[in-house]
This record gives structure tokens, C-alpha cells and sequence, in this order.
């Protein structure tokens, strides 16, 4: 079994990627008003819930309960989703899930799909496989159409395109969509949008989409979003697939009111999404005539092994996290080299994929907390960014030097008299500090100037 | 009442000021002041960075040297924060609950320990500057240390208080991050500092000497105008 999310295996370490990106105005600035807008907008309708926290306590304990018994939630949703004329696969990892959807759309002789909802595939590479296999998928989210035409990478997890900017926008679809003239209102990027994917629905008998959550009682699959044009993906085409994390799945239907609360409050700031697609197998007459779903692991068991960690998999991808993080505000989403990006991401892609390939985003944050603040699943993000650090630190990858560092401190700091022996030598110049600097930080800022008297010297002579 | 200080290490040999600041506040409001001198360090450095092990071992130090202080003031919010979050998780990998169970109450961070411990808003310190509270990630998302700091430094005569822009961000220090991660550091530093300016404060204050280290790094550097200066520093004045 070979796990990859996205591109992020070959992709450069966070500070590489981001010493770049800091020096893209353009894309800073957007960032920085794309987040602020949404910050603002989810602190106003999250403000108005008196029973925030314990929404937020409920869906915690919910995430926790699946997790307890993920497997048998699983069966549960395999059999009621069969019932209802659906068919289930399990994929162990991309490639496994890419074949079984390049089967299904070439056993219906297809050469095209429509696609929504669609990061977890961007997490199997579903596009590079099926345009390997001479088929065409379209992107229809907006956004995700906008990154598609642009061979552009999403930089973030519910807007993908939030580092572009209206006129970028607007150049793109006059050179891609060979438009002779287009203007620069929203309304007439929508437009224009909407002309080249409407024939795209009409015509595509295969869709496909990810989805925000499964419930296992009912063998249901929820899709929110903004546009319409996911509703168009999941209900014109004759074929349906659907591709989900396993930890997507929910116990009951009833639990859908408390998800179905907190994810468009913490996602997009508004108090519910303007499209929610419930749909249970299929109905003769109504809708695709069959319909599939891939329960996908890649990864996730293992995440679900470790208990330290496990509740990474609570996430509702609503991207609160990285609006409100610092770190992201400066780089964007593509410094964290996944599709995966911000606090989430930084958790996420190093635990899914191995390690080594993504060993330097337990430490892209300044651990200051304001991702478990905002998380509506209470993630506890810092604690499991340490977390990492640790497994980075024990598998012996952390920076020469550091170790050796970290055990002389610590052997300082065994007692008070070897304390004041490091006080001394910092004192007099004879430590790191003192004649190296400390690289990178004394680039833009100054050292304190080292006191002649410690405190406890002071106190000694008191 | 007799007040064990844990200085934190970092304040012992970087900032001796704020530790001799911490003894004059306490003094004056006529307590007592003790200095156990085999302490170290909280362990934070290691616990954050991945060292796990270590951090432990610094624990134990702690709690062996602190184990029968009745109160104890700590003038480093992040110190607390790492006390009061990590030290019942490392506890119960080394076996420890019951020590750490029993020293959590009585460790405060010296703001707190004003307030709500000692009951004192009025210091009786007279400092007439122009100042601007920076909240520290630790004080406001672990400690939640509210508007502690500002109803300190409203009783101080001749102080103006000014609200700083955008409190709740992040200033960019982190620990070990401002220099792993130090370009990225230094552009939400950079973001911090302008906030300094826009309230035209000279000084800026927070109960962390790690921040103020950054920050105050950043605006010499810069040769800015406003300089940082912990708490207690000004409520000792």
C-alpha cells in the first residue's frame, strides 16, 4: 500500500515554500483580505449561537463515538447505502481508488465527468489518473474550475482560488473560455462561468463528488455548498460516484443537525449553506440511475491508531483554522505543500503520508492556539503539532545539532548550581548565543544585551 | 504571606530586572518573598520542540523543588501555560498526578496572583508614560487572563493606557520557531509592530519577557520609537 496525498511528496519544505511566497505581494495581500472577510464574517453569526460550545461539545463527543467504532459504523453505512441501490468499494489507497472510479466511468464507455466537492480526489491525483486513462474531468466549483483552468494548485481548503483576485480571475477565463471580452464584475466572472459549465451538466452522464459527511444509519451522503452547480453534478448525470475519507461518516441522521449548524457558520460565515444535497442509493425516475461510493482509507487507519493524534480525523474541513492563523495569513496555503493546508494541513499531511516527506510542518506554527479556538470539532491542533514534533525528534530527524543542544539545556536546567554554571558562561561570552548569534533570528532582530548580574546573583547578594 | 518566586530561567539570566521588579511589587504590598535557588526552568523549550523526555525530567526538578511552597508567583504567563496544560499530560507518563494534582493550585502568574490571589488592583506605582498592552498567546488562550493586565495599569498614577490594535494576534515569537520558521516570524512581527505604532505608545507591555524579547528586538532593530518592558517593571516603579 502506497500512500500519497496531492503532490505533497515531492513537494519543498514549508520554509523553502514560504520564503517564496512571502515575496509575492500580490498573492499576500489577497490572502490577507480573503481571510479577514470570512474571520469577520464567521465571528458575527458564531457570536449570535448561545449554544456554540456545546455544539461544539456535541460534535466532539459524535466525532469521538465514530472513531471508538469506526468499522462497525462503516458495515452499518455499506449495508443501508446497498440497500437503497447504491454500490460500495473500499479503496485501501489512491491508486486503488483511482482505478475503481476509471473502472466505473469506462464501463460505461465515458470519456467525461463533472466533478464537485473535490479535495479528496485532489488527494488521490483522481484527475492525472483519468486523463491517463483518456478521460476528461470538469471542474465545476467555481473555484476549483478557476484552479483547473489555471493548472494552478488549491491554496486553500473551502476557497480553493482565495490567493487570486478578480482581474487575475478575469485574464484567465478571456484566455481559457476564448472569450473576446468579459467584465470585471463578479456578476459577469459568474456569468461567463456559468455558460461554459452549463453545457458541461447538460451533456456529462458521469458525475462525481466528495462529500461532507455519510451516516451510517440511513446510508446517506450530504454535499453543502454555495453555488448550484454541485446540486446540477449529483442529480443530472446517469451516473453518480462519490468518494469519501472514511472518517466522514456520522451515526444517524439526526446528527446532521448539529454538523449541518456549525460547518457553514465556521466555514463561510453564513448561518446555513445555500445548497445542503441529502441523497440515500437511488430512486427509479428521480436523479443518476446508479450510484457509487468509495470508502477511501489512504492513511487514515493509521492516524485512527495512534490516540495522541487520533482525533485529527474529527476535521469538518472548514477551513476556521486557517483564516484565523497567523502562519497562513503571511504564506497563503501553497507553503504547506498539500492540498491539506494551514493548522489542518500541518497535522494532517504529515500523519497521512510518511513522515519524511513532510517532517517540517509540525513546526510551520508558532503554537499560539487560535486554530483550537475557532475549531468547531475541538481539535486540540497545538497539542497534536507537538505531538509530531516529538515523532520527528524520536525518529531522529530533527536538525544537526539540535539534539545535543536540547541535552546540554536540559542538563543546565537539572539544577539550579549547573543553571548558574550555563549563567556564567553566557556571561562571558563563551556559548553559542554570544558568538555565532542565533541564525535567523538575528537577521531582523537584536539580542538582548546579556545582563553582567543574573537574578539569582543578585538575590545571592541581597 | 510568604510568595515563592519562580523566576523562570530565562528571566534569571536575560531579564534579572523583572524578577527584582516582581520582589519590590510584592514587598511593598508587604509580603514575603522566597527564592529557592535549585530551581531551573519549567521545561517548556523542550516539551515544544519535541523533546518530550527531557521536559519530563525538568518537571520532576520542579516539583521537587517547589513540592511544600505555599504560593508561588511566576512572572512568565508561557511558564504557566506550560505548568498548568502539559504538566497533568507528562504526569501521568511519569507517574506523577498526584504531585502535579497538588502544586496546580498554587501556581500563579503574577498578575493573577495580584488579582485574584491577593486581591490588589492598586499597586501604588506611579509610572506617567503612554502604554499599550501586548495579550501573549499563553496569557490569553491558556491563562485567560482577561483585562487583568489593564485594570493594574489603570490604577497606576500618571499611566495612559492604549488599546492595541488586532491583541489576539500572534506576535510571531513561538519559541524555537522564530528561528526555524524566522522569515515567517518575522513578517507577522513586522504586522505586530505597526500595531505598536499606530497606537504611538512608548511603551509596550505584556506579562511574557519571551514576546517582549522579539518584539522589542524587532523595534531596535528598526530603531522604532516604542521599547518593551514587562509588567512588573512598571507596576514596581
Amino acid at each position: 500500500m502506497s500512500v500519497h496525498v496531492g503532490e505533497a511528496a515531492t513537494a519543498p519544505d514549508f520554509k523553502k515554500a514560504a520564503h517564496v511566497l512571502l515575496g509575492n505581494t500580490q498573492i499576500r495581500a489577497n490572502v490577507r483580505r480573503a481571510t479577514e472577510t470570512i474571520r469577520n464574517k464567521r465571528a458575527l453569526v458564531v457570536g449570535e449561537m448561545p449554544d456554540w460550545e456545546q455544539l461544539r461539545d456535541s460534535a466532539q463527543q459524535i466525532k469521538r463515538r465514530v472513531l471508538a467504532s469506526l468499522p462497525g459504523y462503516l458495515e452499518q453505512f455499506e449495508a443501508a447505502c446497498t440497500a437503497a441501490g447504491g454500490q460500495v468499494h473500499w479503496a485501501r489507497d489512491a491508486d486503488e481508488a483511482n482505478q475503481i472510479i476509471t473502472g466505473i466511468i469506462q464501463s460505461h464507455k465515458q470519456t467525461e465527468i463533472i466533478k464537485v466537492k473535490t479535495m479528496t480526489s485532489d488527494e488521490t491525483r483522481l484527475n492525472v489518473a483519468l486523463e491517463a486513462a483518456g478521460i476528461t474531468p470538469w471542474e465545476t466549483d467555481l473555484a476549483d474550475l478557476i484552479i483547473q483552468l489555471g493548472h494552478d494548485k488549491p491554496s486553500h481548503i473551502v476557497v480553493p482560488a482565495l490567493h487570486k483576485n478578480k482581474s487575475e480571475i478575469r485574464q484567465l477565463f478571456l484566455e481559457k473560455m476564448n472569450l473576446t471580452e468579459l467584465g470585471d464584475k463578479p456578476e459577469d466572472l459568474a456569468a461567463a462561468a456559468r455558460t461554459y459549465l452549463r453545457e458541461r451538466f447538460l451533456r456529462v452522464k458521469v458525475g462525481f463528488s466528495g462529500a461532507n459527511f455519510a451516516v451510517a444509519e440511513t446510508g446517506s451522503v450530504c454535499v453543502v455548498e454555495s453555488e448550484g452547480n454541485g446540486r446540477m453534478c449529483v442529480t443530472l448525470p446517469d451516473v453518480m460516484i462519490t468518494m469519501l475519507g472514511i472518517e466522514k461518516i456520522i451515526p444517524s441522521f439526526n446528527d446532521l443537525e448539529v454538523f449541518l449548524q456549525l460547518l457553514p457558520r465556521s466555514a463561510t460565515g453564513e448561518r446555513m449553506n445555500p445548497y445542503n444535497s441529502i441523497w440515500t442509493g437511488v430512486t427509479p425516475g428521480d436523479g443518476p440511475r446508479e450510484f457509487h461510493v468509495i470508502l477511501l482509507d489512504n492513511g487514515r487507519t493509521k492516524v485512527l491508531a495512534d490516540p495522541e493524534s487520533r482525533e485529527t480525523l474529527h476535521c469538518i474541513r472548514c477551513a476556521a483554522c486557517l483564516n484565523t492563523c497567523p502562519v497562513y495569513r503571511q504564506t497563503g496555503g501553497h507553503a504547506y505543500g498539500s492540498i491539506y493546508s494551514g493548522p489542518i494541513g500541518a497535522i494532517l499531511t504529515p500523519q497521512l503520508q510518511s513522515m519524511e516527506h513532510s517532517q517540517s510542518l509540525p513546526y510551520a506554527s508558532s503554537l499560539c492556539g487560535a486554530c483550537y479556538e475557532v475549531c468547531p470539532v475541538k481539535i486540540n491542533i497545538p497539542e497534536i503539532l507537538i505531538h509530531l514534533r516529538g515523532k520527528v525528534v524520536r525518529n531522529g530527524d530533527a536538525p544537526m545539532g539540535e539534539g545535543l543542544g536540547m541535552k546540554m539545556a536540559a542538563f543546565a536546567m537539572s539544577d539550579g548550581s549547573r543553571l548558574a554554571g550555563a549563567q556564567k558562561l553566557v556571561q562571558l561570552g563563551h556559548t553559542p548565543l554570544e558568538a555565532i548569534g542565533l541564525p535567523g533570528w538575528s537577521t531582523t532582530r537584536d539580542l538582548p544585551s546579556i545582563p553582567k548580574q543574573t537574578f539569582r546573583e543578585w538575590w545571592n547578594k541581597r | 504571606m510568604l510568595i515563592s518566586l519562580f523566576v523562570a530561567c530565562y528571566n534569571d539570566t536575560l531579564f534579572p530586572e523583572t524578577g527584582k521588579a516582581v520582589v519590590t511589587v510584592l514587598e511593598r504590598l508587604g509580603h514575603t518573598v522566597e527564592f529557592r535557588q535549585a530551581q531551573t526552568c519549567c521545561g517548556q523549550m523542550h516539551y515544544n520542540t519535541g523533546y518530550r523526555p527531557e521536559a519530563i525530567g525538568i518537571m520532576k526538578h520542579f516539583l521537587e523543588v517547589f513540592r511544600d511552597a505555599e504560593v508561588i508567583c511566576v512572572p512568565s504567563a508561557s511558564c504557566v501555560a506550560m505548568i498548568r496544560d502539559h504538566y497533568p499530560k507528562m504526569a501521568a507518563e511519569a507517574g506523577l498526578e498526584a504531585e502535579v494534582a497538588a502544586i496546580l493550585p498554587r501556581v500563579f502568574e503574577f498578575t493573577e496572583l495580584l488579582i485574584d490571589k491577593l486581591g490588589v488592583t492598586d499597586v501604588g506605582a506611579t509610572y506617567p508614560h503612554a502604554v499599550t498592552v501586548h495579550t501573549s498567546c499563553h496569557s490569553l488562550r491558556s491563562l485567560h487572563i482577561g483585562d487583568k493586565p489593564q485594570r493594574l495599569l489603570k490604577a497606576v498614577k500618571g499611566l495612559t493606557l492604549i488599546e492595541l490594535p488586532n491583541a489576539d494576534q500572534c506576535c510571531g515569537f513561538g519559541g524555537t520557531f522564530a528561528i526555524k520558521n524566522a522569515e515567517v516570524s518575522t513578517a507577522m512581527l513586522n504586522e505586530k509592530m505597526n500595531a505598536i505604532a499606530q497606537t504611538g505608545a512608548e511603551i509596550c507591555t505584556a506579562g511574557d519577557n519571551s514576546c517582549l524579547m522579539h518584539i522589542n528586538g524587532g523595534l531596535t532593530r528598526l530603531d522604532a520609537p516604542a521599547r518593551c518592558l514587562h509588567i512588573a517593571e512598571i507596576l514596581a516603579q
